[in-house]
């Protein structure tokens, strides 16, 4: 075993914090709609490729990557408020394999339509030439658009935390997932509230997707693997918990990219143990409620 | 005459699912009562139509009917027409087992080609053995050849991780620096193309600064990459296949590692270097075939055209081309035996000198290995002739025997 010098792990942590930012946000998305809705919802990764690809489709027209961060989350989440209007609204009060098999099926649609219309084979995206080639952060050279990934997670986890605890519209919905019943004797419709989280959570997926794009380009298939690895960190995390999902998408990001260094192979299974793990330890995940699952 | 006719309208029904060629071969036997008599020549031809590989598959099929309508166009062999039955395997083993005894015990084919994955191919070879039906196996695999998986009707058109690392080993380490890294997928694919990398280093003096395995599928490389650019390595060979290399290419220079390091891949597909775009620039690697061949050898050209013409002016890939040689080889030595017979096929197989699309080959005794030129391929994205103009032809290996593992290295008597 050779020795790691101390730049070589500082620049792992670095990469694990990069790869935690694309984590953080999807399990957000994941975590606001469980946690609300009790909803487990398996058509999240469809919604992040298909935010990816809406991205990389608008990029083409305008050539602007801002005018794809702003358009595509608002795009994805009215998909998302369609879908949580008409096909997961009926399901309420049915049991939690329900709509958890209705989004999966959802999910297989998605990706059937965009194979349809952009092809088996993925696209090509590389991000904005600003954003271009990799700059030296002191211990090594590091692409500057991971750098920026961080930096555009840290904002929007920042913003959707001043919403929900600073505004009256985050008190209510805060309000709604203590106690639906209650909040809707104070004569709130729940049913609303419910419908801006889903489209919230989903616009969050778009996004995640739309930034995640330029590290790896478009397939239909990309949110296949990326929700299975969300859904341990909102287990870890704490199923429904944001501080969780936020604290955990990092851990994992750090995991893996340690992991990486030290046993390659065990990359991919190193965040099934840390989450098994933290079961053992604490079975309702780091920052986990008591009774969501019930 | 009646009961003749019967199974030929029920075949027909299956034909009209099979695909197009197949239903221009069954025009003849429908209308011209003499030729119904004569069967048709059976090929079956399974290939992953659906999932990740599907546009592969789909230019084996379009490059397969080629080499069917050419053999047709020519009067077929004795009035017989050949006519393809395409099968989707799904790239699996499971299926792809399933779909070949289908074609053997219910469409009563004379041969099968096909299959775009090392399991897949294993599997298919294996009921081909056990139902004595010669298989032609397009796709890369070390061990179909080797004496365990290997039978006399096992034949193998493709190239193979041994021989397409070797070349493209030769060619990197002689020219980029003998300081290498391995960033490999984690399964058989990526541990033979390793070996063949490193058996091709052995006698250049090569130094292994790092052997990383990442897992197959993943969807971020950047964890692997800080290590092997602190290594500093003159050359960063990538063994793995279709989105893996996509995306660990694009990655890997991302991280600026072109700046020290040659990235090379043991093979480079033209499918997955159109969907990688400008990050594969620099990036070399190896290949069975590339379309600009044409620019030096006729057989390529007279190929290159005849697919043109039959697909809107799109131009052949490697794996496509695959389908064709699959296909015209069998074809060919069922004209060569004046049978269908299988013994027959194998033997006129056996003495076949060929050269249907890249230049010379032939199939090698012990163990069926079509004996071929290996490309050695750079990707470019500037002086491109046109859309499809995505690699340049950096040199050729030609045909030779001695890159070969040695029949009894692979368990055969010589």
């Amino acid at each position: 075993m050779m020795a790691f010098p101390p730049e070589l792990l500082a620049m792992q942590l670095v990469t694990g914090l990069a790869l935690g930012a694309v984590y953080v946000l999807l399990a957000i998305g994941l975590s606001l709609i469980f946690g609300m809705l009790t909803v487990v919802n398996f058509a999240h990764g469809a919604f992040f490729m298909v935010g990816a690809y809406m991205g990389v489709f608008l990029y083409g027209l305008t050539g602007n990557f801002l005018v794809s961060l702003v358009v595509v989350p608002l795009a994805v989440g009215g998909i998302g408020l369609v879908v949580e209007r008409f096909l997961v609204r009926p399901l309420y009060g049915r049991g939690i394999d329900y709509p958890l098999l209705l989004t999966f099926g959802l999910s297989y649609v998605f990706i059937e339509v965009v194979r349809i219309l952009f092809g088996l084979n993925g696209l090509p995206f590389s991000p904005p030439e600003m954003l271009q080639g990799a700059v030296d952060i002191g211990i090594g050279y590091f692409p500057l658009y991971r750098l920026f990934l961080i930096a555009a997670t840290a904002v929007v986890v920042l913003a959707l935390w001043l919403f929900i605890e600073r505004t009256a519209f985050g008190l209510v919905i805060r309000a709604g997932a203590r106690d639906p019943e209650i909040v809707r004797v104070l004569g709130i419709d729940v049913s609303k509230i419910w419908l801006v989280v889903f489209g919230i959570g989903t616009g969050i997926a778009g996004l995640s997707g739309v930034l995640a794009a330029p590290l790896q380009g478009v397939a239909p298939e990309m949110g296949v693997p990326i929700l299975a690895e969300a859904f341990v960190v909102t287990v870890v995390g704490g199923m429904g918990s944001l501080v969780g999902a936020v604290i955990a998408g990092l851990l994992v990001g750090v995991v893996v990219a340690m992991t990486s260094l030290f046993a390659p192979e065990m990359a991919k299974v190193s965040i099934f143990a840390l989450m098994a793990l933290v079961l053992l330890v604490r079975p309702r995940g780091l920052m986990g409620r008591a009774g969501l699952m019930g | 005459m009646i009961q003749k006719a019967m199974p030929t309208s029920r075949r027909t029904i299956l034909k009209t699912l099979g695909g197009a060629a197949a239903v221009a071969a069954a025009g003849p036997s429908l209308f011209n009562v003499a030729r119904a008599q004569a069967a048709p020549i059976k090929i079956g031809f399974p290939v992953p139509l659906t999932g990740p590989f599907g546009t592969e598959a789909n230019d084996q099929v379009k490059a397969a009917q080629i080499a069917v309508k050419q053999f047709n166009d020519a009067g077929g062999f004795e009035g017989r027409m050949a006519e393809l039955l395409v099968r989707d395997d799904r790239l699996n083993p499971g299926e792809a087992a399933t779909r070949t005894l289908e074609l053997i015990e219910k469409d009563k084919v004379n041969f099968l080609v096909g299959s775009l994955s090392a399991a897949v191919q294993l599997s298919i070879n294996n009921v081909a053995k056990e139902r004595g039906v010669i298989f032609n196996s397009i796709s890369q695999s070390d061990a179909i050849n080797e004496a365990k998986d290997w039978s006399k009707y096992t034949f193998h058109e493709a190239l193979n991780p041994h021989i397409t690392a070797g070349a493209v080993g030769r060619y990197a380490f002689s020219k980029f620096g003998k300081k290498v890294a391995f960033l490999t997928a984690d399964y058989a694919y990526g541990h033979e193309m390793v070996r063949g990398f490193k058996r091709a280093g052995e006698g250049m003096g090569i130094e292994v600064l790092a052997d990383v395995r990442h897992p197959i599928g993943a969807s971020d490389y950047s964890a692997f990459l800080p290590r092997i650019q602190a290594l500093k390595p003159d050359v960063l060979v990538l063994c793995n296949f279709g989105r893996d290399q996509v995306v660990s290419i694009k990655q890997a220079t991302e991280f600026g590692l072109k700046r020290t390091t040659k990235l090379v891949a043991p093979v480079l597909l033209f499918t997955a270097r159109k969907a990688g775009g400008d990050s594969f620039e620099g990036v070399v690697g190896g290949s069975s075939y590339y379309w600009r061949l044409e620019d030096k050898v006729a057989s390529a050209k007279a190929f290159n055209d005849a697919f043109r013409a039959a697909n809107g002016g799109a131009v052949p890939s490697d794996y496509g081309a695959l389908g064709y040689a699959g296909v015209r080889s069998v074809l060919a030595a069922v004209a060569a035996a004046r049978s269908t017979d299988t013994d027959r096929v194998i033997e006129a197989m056996r003495a076949l000198k060929y050269d249907w699309y890249k230049g010379p080959q032939y199939y090698r005794g012990c163990d069926h290995q079509s004996v071929q030129s290996v490309l050695i391929l750079e990707s470019k994205h500037k002086d491109m002739k046109n859309a499809d103009d995505v690699f340049s032809i950096a040199a050729v290996e030609e045909p030779d025997e001695a890159k070969l593992r040695t029949c009894a290295e692979m368990g055969h008597k010589a």
